[in-house]
């Protein structure tokens, strides 16, 4: 089996992820990229665990730990989102910048 | 009359007395103890701290007696000691005797101690330092135990001194009234010269033998160990001054009379069980060093001297003394005598009997002119007479203490008495010589006084009518109790020691692991025991031909005026004067003057030139050193900091992405460094 095909698409996913991260405005659109590089990652482990044949498919596992704590984290953020929101009626990152000098 | 080193073998049978002898270090560390309880918690409990006070005699009392009775069924020898400290060669130990000797001390201790402590709580009702009074009692009677448990000589220094610190604190309970104060002072004066005795005693018999345990300096004696043969009679002689101090024996005895400043009760412990036996103790405690062919043997003949003329001196001036505490101390002095002349006639037993029964009799004579006083609010019996009717209890007690002091059969002076008069007796027998025969007489005498002066004392208190101002009234329960307790006591001590019959005191005071070699009557001697009693009721006869007598003849007949023989009395002999003149002003005077000039010119001038100098120095250091080089880099440092931290707060920008970014491009720096460097 060959895993480079997987790991090139975790690349382009995660690459993504951190342009989205770094460059959204939008909150929301700023979590979503989160969710991308975690699915990146999410990749790489199964994609991995699937190549060692490992026989506890330890690969595999901790990606549904990833995913768990993914939406807890999104649960979270968004209502923190929603909170902000709520306050500043807005949602974007660029203003939220309470906690500099 | 057959006299014996009897018992001399007593030790191959001595047992160790087991756990009761191993925990009687409580003895000493519990009255010590609760000492600290009353003086932190004393005030807030419901009596004030006495209830403290009382459970420690309690103890004691408890335990003296629970040893007593177990060696007196077969004979205890213990000695545990706990290591302090190290220095050299020298072992500093703080251990407990458990012996024949140690456990009737701790005995009287405890029964008289309890008596008198039952009694204060009475007595000393109302005293402005109740708390205070208890707290420094418990540590006078935890001072003697102290003292007695000690097992060296170091720790009976120790408790020696705690005697003194805590009767100087007790004597000058009163120190609103500066006479008290002065009494205080001359007790412990008087005590720390003969001190020095002590001092150069102990240091001499330890250094040379190389141990301060009794242990090893009778081992020593009984060896015949020829270093210590050669210092013996100055070492012996040294401790026997120190004795001379706490026993109060002529010429040291100035400091007891005034002692009597403080409250009764003090004085009733001081003169019965604690303080004044201690001398008595240490002699008997260190008895081979005096007894053994070789050491201190001739120290014996002056301690009978000294005591004798203690015994007979001071004997005559309680005759002239109005204040009844007075008559009472003088009368202990020559009770000390007895005990004193007993010890250097090589009586072991009869000494340490006599300091027994007179134990008991003399606490119970001090409580009842304590009550005395308490009623009628004076302590002159120029003041008293007449009171048999008011105080029934006080009369009957004190009579039967009265009786015991003056040896009249069958009560406990009598049978002290006489084994001492035997003692003596046989010593001028037996190497004694012409002294002793001489002091055979004295002590006869001194019976005589002793008679004499107490029925003047019970006359006068008792007899006649009533001349003082307050209204007199028995004591309360709590003060008369104690006076029945030990009025019984003081009938049946004797009946310890009958030679011949029960000679249950012999054996229990030579349960010793050494030879005492002390001599005792094996049968009683009727012809001396009849001239002690005859010479005791003529006594008592010539007391009341002179003092019984009516109201209108009782103050004209007490003045007692014999010419010379009266001025010199009551001015007890211008000691007092003599010490005052010869000691005390040449140093209150000239030596004070140049002390003070020496401390003003010399020491002030040496202490204020080290004060200038350092106060130069300070300012060279505050001015070059703190403030321009350790303050500066101080300053520096933080300054620095404050810098840095502004150059660096632009940041904290508060832009998230810029955060993310740093922390991607943080995290692939790491990643490349990782792969380069490994």
């Amino acid at each position: 089996m060959i895993v480079n095909q997987f790991l090139v698409l975790a690349a382009l996913l995660f690459s993504i992820g951190i342009y989205g991260v770094l460059v959204r405005r939008n909150a929301v659109l700023v979590l979503l990229s989160i969710e991308l590089m975690l699915t990146a990652v999410n990749i790489n482990l199964v994609a991995f665990g699937q190549y060692l044949q490992d026989a506890l498919v330890s690969g595999q596992v901790f990606a549904l730990f990833v995913i768990t704590v993914a939406a807890a984290e999104v649960g979270i953020g968004l209502a923190i989102v929603i909170l902000i929101f709520r306050n500043r009626s807005s949602a974007n990152v660029d203003e939220l910048d309470l906690l500099k000098w | 009359m057959v006299m014996l080193a009897a018992y001399s073998e007593g030790a191959a049978h001595l047992t160790d007395g087991g756990l009761l002898a191993q925990w009687a270090w409580l003895i000493p560390v519990v009255p010590l103890v609760l000492m600290f309880g009353i003086v932190f918690f004393g005030k807030r409990l419901p009596m004030k701290g006495w209830e403290l006070a009382e459970a420690a005699m309690l103890f004691v009392a408890v335990y003296g007696v629970a040893l007593l009775v177990m060696n007196a069924s077969d004979g205890i020898s213990y000695e545990g000691s706990v290591e302090i400290a190290r220095i050299g060669s020298f072992t500093l130990e703080w251990g407990w005797v458990v012996d024949g000797l140690s456990i009737m001390m701790y005995a009287v201790v405890g029964v008289v101690g309890l008596a008198v402590f039952t009694y204060a709580k009475g007595y000393m009702k109302g005293d402005v330092r109740y708390t205070w009074f208890f707290a420094a009692f418990t540590m006078f009677a935890g001072a003697m135990l102290v003292l007695v448990s000690a097992p060296n000589l170091i720790q009976l220094v120790v408790g020696w001194e705690l005697v003194g610190l805590a009767s100087y604190l007790l004597i000058a309970h009163y120190w609103e009234d500066h006479a008290n104060v002065v009494a205080g002072n001359k007790a412990f004066l008087v005590n720390k010269i003969a001190d020095v005795g002590l001092f150069i005693g102990v240091i001499i018999i330890g250094v040379t033998v190389g141990s301060f345990r009794f242990s090893d300096i009778l081992e020593a004696i009984a060896d015949g160990d020829s270093a210590l043969q050669q210092v013996a009679f100055w070492g012996g002689l040294a401790l026997f001054i120190g004795a001379m101090g706490k026993s109060a024996q002529f010429p040291f005895h100035v400091w007891l009379p005034d002692a009597m400043a403080g409250p009764t009760p003090v004085s009733s412990l001081m003169h019965a069980a604690t303080m004044v036996t201690a001398g008595v103790y240490l002699v008997g405690r260190m008895f081979p060093l005096f007894q053994t062919d070789g050491f201190a043997v001739d120290v014996k003949a002056i301690m009978m001297v000294v005591g004798a003329l203690t015994l007979f001196l001071t004997g005559l001036i309680a005759l002239v003394q109005d204040d009844i505490k007075k008559v009472l101390a003088y009368s202990t002095l020559s009770q000390l005598g007895y005990m004193v002349t007993a010890m250097g006639a090589g009586a072991y037993t009869a000494g340490l009997f006599h300091l027994f029964t007179h134990a008991f009799f003399k606490g119970l004579l001090f409580l009842c002119a304590g009550s005395v006083i308490h009623a009628v609010h004076s302590n002159n019996m120029s003041d008293m007479g007449g009171l048999r009717k008011a105080m029934p209890w006080t009369y009957r007690t004190f009579l039967i203490g009265s009786l015991a002091l003056a040896g009249i059969f069958p009560l406990a002076g009598f049978w002290s008495k006489d084994e001492i008069l035997a003692s003596i007796s046989y010593d001028s027998g037996h190497g004694g010589g012409t002294i002793a025969t001489v002091v055979l007489g004295v002590a006869i005498a001194g019976a005589f006084i002793t008679a004499f002066y107490m029925a003047r004392a019970v006359y006068l208190t008792f007899f006649g009518e009533y001349k003082g101002h307050a209204h007199p009234h028995e004591s309360p329960k709590v003060m008369t109790y104690p006076l029945i307790g030990l009025g019984v006591l003081s009938a049946v001590a004797g009946f310890a020691n009958i030679p011949g019959i029960f000679t249950g005191f012999t054996q229990w005071l030579a349960a010793r692991p050494q030879v005492m070699g002390d001599h005792h009557a094996e049968s009683i001697d009727f012809v001396l025991a009849g001239i002690g009693l005859a010479v005791a009721l003529l006594g008592i006869a010539a007391g009341t031909r002179l003092w019984k007598r009516d109201a209108a003849t009782q103050q004209a007949r007490d003045t007692f005026r014999i010419p010379v023989l009266y001025p010199v009395l009551a001015n007890k002999y211008y000691l007092d004067d003599l010490y005052a003149k010869a000691v005390v002003d040449p140093i209150k005077g000239p030596i004070a003057r140049f002390t003070n000039w020496t401390n003003t010119y010399v020491i002030d001038g040496v202490v204020n030139a080290f004060g200038a100098v350092s106060v130069f120095l300070s300012r060279i250091v505050y001015q070059g050193v703190d403030q321009r080089g350790i303050d500066l880099a101080f300053n520096a440092a933080a300054s620095a900091t404050g810098e840095a931290g502004d150059a660096v707060r632009y940041t904290t920008s508060g832009r998230i992405q810029q955060y993310a970014g740093g922390l991607f491009v943080g995290a692939v720096l790491l990643v490349v460094g990782f792969l380069i460097f490994t």
